[in-house]
């Protein structure tokens, strides 16, 4: 296989039938899996199926009994908190198929999210079926599976809207055909959005009240978010093939708290209280740290994660603001760091970079 | 069936429910209650229109209030229905549980350990392996008393009953974890903190020293866990609410046997033993006079009771205890006191949900939900009737995925959150405060008897000479002698707890060294309901004091706010506040942005850090927060010195001259270090404004950072036809800030300004003139004056000054004494120094 990052289905293929396979419950119409299942799938089993999603179950249980329920999901959250992730993986346990994506920015038009024409064949035979270009949404529709819509809060409100009559009639009528597209049992919709983009383009009230809200949470411990972090730059590493550099698991450590207590306000101690600084700080920019410094390593350093080669990349993720992040920051190396003495050499790096 | 036991979850709806079906089909002639037997003139008051629930009974020491337990009943408490039916039928009721007079009594061994520090139980066999449990585990119930140490913790150290046990048999009892500490059962035990050292004795105004953390104890094993263990549950509470509560009807043979199968094979707890040796006892003697008995107690102690156990073994574990003089009343209870997070080590964690369930009839969630939207809409946020019907269908199917029964606490909260609060934390807490705790406040009847705050104050009224008068009466207080400290600490400690019987002293001369105080007294009927109100702080005026200025620290939302607290807790000579609030203030200080603030709260903390006051305060705590604050000051004041408006310039002027006399009182050199470091680097910036560029120079000057030869470089910048007048002008103002008198006396001051004069170019002389003018035209008449003559007769004075007009040797005398009354060490270059 030569893509660069293969869909959830293909790479768990093995996992998904054997979930398949052993799983006995009542499968809700249209689902791949029972809903057990798929809390399974995305949470682990301890033993064949990996983890996809380490965090609080009850999530994952609200998300998976909302699709149940023929409810929308919408998993809000910070930015790399994994909600694209999750919304991946769910779509790829209870239909097989997560392809069907349309990808929100300020451009979306409302095609994307019903239906365009083939103009040429619009020209040429007038208006019918075979002119009709579905969007994502209509073919999850037909063929009674999950779309998935990122970024929800980024399209605009007007097109927004379109999704209303979607969502509780479970229909997408074709006026200019004189038809519609009627959903099939197993559709389901799962949006994402970004809670740094609140008040962008708020959700309409009336779309809002189709969608159940699931907010994904930052890690709920350092040893978690360490976990998190080591194995996604091992999957990462692999598959960007950058030359092997001993994880340092110090590093990592090191990042994650720098992270987690500059994003809570609190030294992991709980006794210091720190501003927090603009960015969001998330997990995913943590494992970008680490990669990058791994990167920085191999290929400019000794082959061995230093202390520099992680503090230019925490700077720039921490001081997104040059004015107020910046006091953040060294509020943060001379009240937090300075006083570690095993972090010294981080502290010098840092003061450095 | 002479007997029945009706072993019962502490403040468990689904038991309080199944206990009124079992009485009202089998009515028996007498009812017993695990609860303490001094309480039992109390019942009658159950009848009384004007005790509502929640409510708890208190018990307290009559000769120290201090050291007091509560039991609390809610109108979901099995113990309250019970007791209610068998008021309402006059079925006589007995509470049968050990008296809290033998806890606080301590047995003749005379054993009274920190509670903190349970040591092997004396009488126990088995050693007690004190498991740890989850919270929330443990079934037991036992007496659900939670008993608060009456000391001066009042929010965090509310123990049970069985706490209050746990006095009894210091030792013995880890105390007694027994409850159910979460919120479901409910109690947990912690030990008063009030037994856990010695009752001081009686000075009530010196709160005892180390109110200490207490940990929950816990029974030896967590037989609802064990038995969800055994069922397949992770989760003990929600088994018990699946098996039990939502069952709906009565199983306390199949739960009596539960516990039977789990007390075998688990080690006791001792103080349990001691307990159920004295259940047995008063069933015993109750079997004597009646027939057919009814007892309500918690499930675990069900098999205790049906042992056989010979006579004289009981009689043998109770023999010798003595016992105290308590004195037991009704205080009202509000439903956050019960709620665990409320500061109570155990107790509900949602009493809210479990009035509901025990209220509801039917349409449990629907009926939950509904409320819940309510609250929603009372706050304006629009909630329809269809996420009403959404979040019941998910709330189901939750329950349905998780393979519950029923959708409990869990599933409908969870609903909510993700239908009807679109994931807003906000709304979450909404429902939270006040769904699923409830705010709601218990009443007891006028009549009542006093509350043992009540008490207190009224002894330290004796004690202090006091008397509560309705008339206005003025009132001075010499601080130096012993009374009129404690009378002023005592009005100080009143005014937090919201009874402000005296004004405040008016005008106090001076800052914190003032020792004269002059207050205006006044009482006012009122004060009563806010005494009762504050008990629930405390039993005493300090502790009750401690928890409300601890809370008024957590909520502060300013760093001034935080720092006035400082303040106040010094004049109310509140230590154990001190801690808190002190976190608190280094809590504002980091959250704060504005570095304004930061640096306005220095100049306070610092002074009193230096001088302490005539109360005797221990500062310590003060010292690392002030260094905390400065270092923050020191790391963001660069980036607000620049672009300031004249007004803006002035004010951080102002600020930055406090802070820099503030450091000087620290006499912390690293910080000093620190400080005039951020100084020096703030000087070189060109956005500053010459106000603070000239105060700057100034201060570095005097500091000893910047050589005579630099400061007169840096003096003839500014007023170089390259800056605008205004900017050189200020810098001027800022540079000979502090008066003319400093100019009289400083002669090197004066000779650096002296030849920066003479040194201007004639022709430049008049551009400066007017500028010059600004700044010495602020000076008084008669310190220009005596800069005129200083300059004018300067051969000869200085002369004098040079030499420093003393003996250097004889002067350094007085150094010893100097420094001892300074409290650090002079180096003989003070004298004489720039200053």
């Amino acid at each position: 296989m030569t893509a660069l990052r293969p869909h959830a289905e293909d790479e768990y293929a093995e996992e998904l039938a054997l979930l398949a396979a052993a799983d006995d419950r009542t499968r809700p119409p249209g689902w791949r899996l029972s809903p057990q299942a798929v809390v399974t799938y995305l949470l682990g089993d301890g033993a064949k199926i990996t983890p996809k999603y380490v965090g609080p179950r009850r999530l994952v249980e609200v998300a998976v009994a909302t699709l149940a329920t023929d409810r929308a999901l919408l998993l809000l959250g910070v930015p790399g908190t994994a909600k694209t992730w999750v919304s991946e993986h769910l779509a790829a346990a209870i239909s097989g198929d997560s392809k069907l994506l349309v990808q929100g920015t300020a451009g979306t038009a409302e095609e994307a999210i019903r239906y365009g024409w083939n103009y040429a064949r619009l020209l040429a035979e007038g208006p019918s079926e075979d002119a009709l270009v579905a969007s994502p949404i209509m073919r999850a529709m037909r063929t009674g599976t999950v779309a998935r819509l990122e970024e929800l809060t980024r399209v605009p409100s007007d097109v927004q809207d379109a999704l209303i009559t979607i969502l509780s009639e479970k229909t997408l009528p074709v006026p200019e055909l004189n038809t519609e597209v009627q959903a099939q049992r197993g559709f389901n919709l799962i949006a994402t959005a970004n809670d740094r983009d609140r008040g962008v383009n708020e959700l309409s009230s009336a779309l809002r009240r189709r969608f159940n809200t699931v907010v994904l949470p930052v890690p709920a411990s350092a040893d978690e978010e360490v976990e998190i972090v080591a194995r996604r730059v091992a999957q990462l590493g692999t598959s960007l093939d950058l030359p092997e550099v001993p994880t340092a698991m110090e590093e990592i450590r090191r990042v994650v708290t720098v992270f987690r207590e500059l994003r809570s306000g609190l030294t992991e101690d709980g006794r210091t209280k720190l501003k927090s600084p603009t960015g969001s700080l998330s997990t995913a920019e943590a494992i970008s740290v680490i990669t990058n410094g791994m990167a920085l390593a191999a290929h400019f350093g000794d082959g061995i994660l230093h202390p520099a080669d992680v503090a230019a990349g925490i700077l720039g993720a921490v001081v997104k603001d040059p004015v107020s992040d910046g006091v953040v920051w060294r509020e943060y190396l001379e009240t937090v760091v300075r006083e570690r003495p095993e972090w010294l050499d981080f502290y010098r790096a840092a003061r450095d970079a | 069936m002479p007997e029945r036991l009706y072993g019962i979850r502490h403040h468990g709806p689904g038991s309080a429910r199944a206990v009124v079906q079992e009485l009202t089909r089998h009515p028996p002639q007498v009812l017993l209650v695990e609860g303490p037997p001094e309480a039992d003139d109390l019942v009658r008051w159950v009848a009384d229109e004007g005790l509502e629930p929640p409510v708890a009974l208190l018990g307290y020491a009559a000769d120290d209030p201090r050291r007091a337990a509560f039991w609390p009943f809610a109108v979901f408490s099995p113990e309250w229905q019970a007791i209610r039916w068998a008021v309402r039928n006059d079925v006589p009721v007995r509470f049968f549980d050990l008296p809290f007079a033998y806890r606080l009594g301590g047995d003749t061994a005379g054993r009274r350990t920190p509670a903190a520090a349970p040591e092997p139980p004396p009488n126990a066999t088995r050693p007690q392996p004190n498991a740890q449990i989850q919270p929330g585990a443990q079934p037991q119930p036992g007496a659900q008393p939670e008993a608060v140490a009456a000391r001066s913790q009042p929010d965090s150290a509310p123990s049970q009953p069985d706490a209050a046990e746990s006095h009894v048999d210091p030792a013995a009892t880890p105390p007694q974890a027994g409850e159910p500490q979460d919120g479901t059962v409910g109690e947990a035990a912690e030990p008063p903190a009030g037994d856990a050292d010695e009752p001081p004795a009686g000075d009530a105004d010196e709160p005892p020293a180390g109110a200490q953390v207490e940990h929950v104890p816990q029974r030896p094993v967590d037989p609802i866990g064990e038995l969800a263990a055994a069922a397949g549950y992770d989760d003990p509470e929600r088994w018990w609410e699946d098996v039990v509560e939502h069952r709906g009807m009565p199983a306390f043979e199949a739960i009596a046997e539960a516990m039977a199968a789990i007390r075998e094979d688990s080690a006791e707890d001792p103080d349990d033993l001691v307990r159920e040796a004295y259940m047995r006892t008063v069933l015993r003697e109750t079997r004597k006079t009646y027939e057919e008995i009814a007892v309500v107690c918690g499930a675990w102690h069900v098999p205790a009771l049906t042992r056989k156990i010979p006579i004289k073994d009981d009689t043998a574990l109770l023999k010798g205890r003595r016992k105290a003089k308590v004195a037991f009343t009704w205080v009202p209870w509000t439903y956050g006191r019960l709620a665990s997070w409320s500061g109570y080590g155990a107790g509900v964690r949602s009493p809210g949900w479990y009035h509901h369930l025990f209220t509801t009839a039917d349409e449990v969630v629907p009926r939950w939900l509904v409320d819940a939207a309510g609250v929603l809409r009372a706050e304006g946020v629009p909630t329809s009737s269809a996420h009403v019907i959404e979040a019941t269908r998910l709330a189901e199917a939750l329950a349905t995925l998780r393979g519950r029964p029923l959708a409990g606490l869990a599933e409908v909260t969870e609903a909510a959150e993700s239908v009807m609060c679109d994931g807003e934390p906000l709304r979450i807490n909404l429902i939270n405060n006040q769904l699923v705790v409830g705010e709601r406040l218990g009443g007891v009847p006028e009549e009542m008897p006093a509350v043992p705050l009540a008490k207190d104050l009224a002894m330290q009224q004796r004690a202090l000479r006091l008397k509560p008068e309705a008339l206005d009466r003025d009132l001075e207080l010499d601080l130096r002698k012993e009374i009129g400290l404690h009378r002023s600490r005592l009005l100080h400690r009143l005014r937090i707890i919201g009874v402000p019987w005296g004004e405040p002293p008016q005008a106090r001369r001076g800052s914190i060294g003032t020792f004269r105080e002059e207050w205006r007294l006044r009482w006012q009927p009122e004060f009563a309901v806010r005494l009762v109100e504050s008990s629930m702080f405390g039993t005493t005026v300090a502790s009750a004091a401690t928890a409300k200025i601890t809370k008024a620290a957590d909520d502060a939302e300013t760093l001034a706010d935080v720092t006035a607290l400082v303040e106040t807790c010094l004049l109310a000579d509140l230590t154990d506040a001190y801690p808190p609030v002190l976190a608190a203030l280094d809590v504002r200080a980091a959250l704060d942005a504005d570095v304004g603030h930061l640096m306005s709260a220095i100049p306070a903390l610092a002074r009193t850090l230096r001088y302490g006051d005539v109360r005797h305060t221990d500062l310590g705590g003060l010292a690392t927060v002030t260094a905390g604050l400065l270092t923050r000051v020191c790391a963001g004041l660069p980036s607000a010195a620049g672009s300031l408006s004249d007004e803006a310039a002035k004010m951080l002027r102002d600020r930055i001259d406090g802070v820099h006399t503030a450091v000087g009182l620290l006499a912390d050199d690293d910080l000093r270090e620190r400080w005039i470091g951020t100084l020096a680097s703030l000087t070189g910036r060109a956005d500053l404004h010459g106000l603070l560029a000239g105060r700057l120079a100034r201060l570095l000057l005097d500091a000893g950072r910047l050589d005579a030869a630099e400061v007169r470089r840096r003096l003839r910048l500014p007023l170089t036809v390259g800056n605008p007048p205004a900017h050189g002008a200020a810098w001027v103002e800022g540079f000979l800030a502090g008066g003319g008198l400093l100019l009289v006396h400083d002669d090197a001051l004066l000779d650096l300004l002296d030849e920066w004069l003479a040194d201007i170019p004639a022709d430049a002389f008049d551009d400066v003139l007017p500028l010059l003018r600004r700044t010495f035209g602020a000076f008084e008449a008669g310190e220009r004056r005596a800069i005129g003559e200083r300059i004018a007769g300067e051969r000869q004075p200085r002369a004098e000054a040079g030499a420093l007009g003393f003996d250097p040797e004889r002067a350094d005398l007085v150094l010893p004494t100097l420094s001892a009354l300074l409290g650090h060490t002079i180096g003989g270059h003070t004298i004489g120094g720039t200053r």
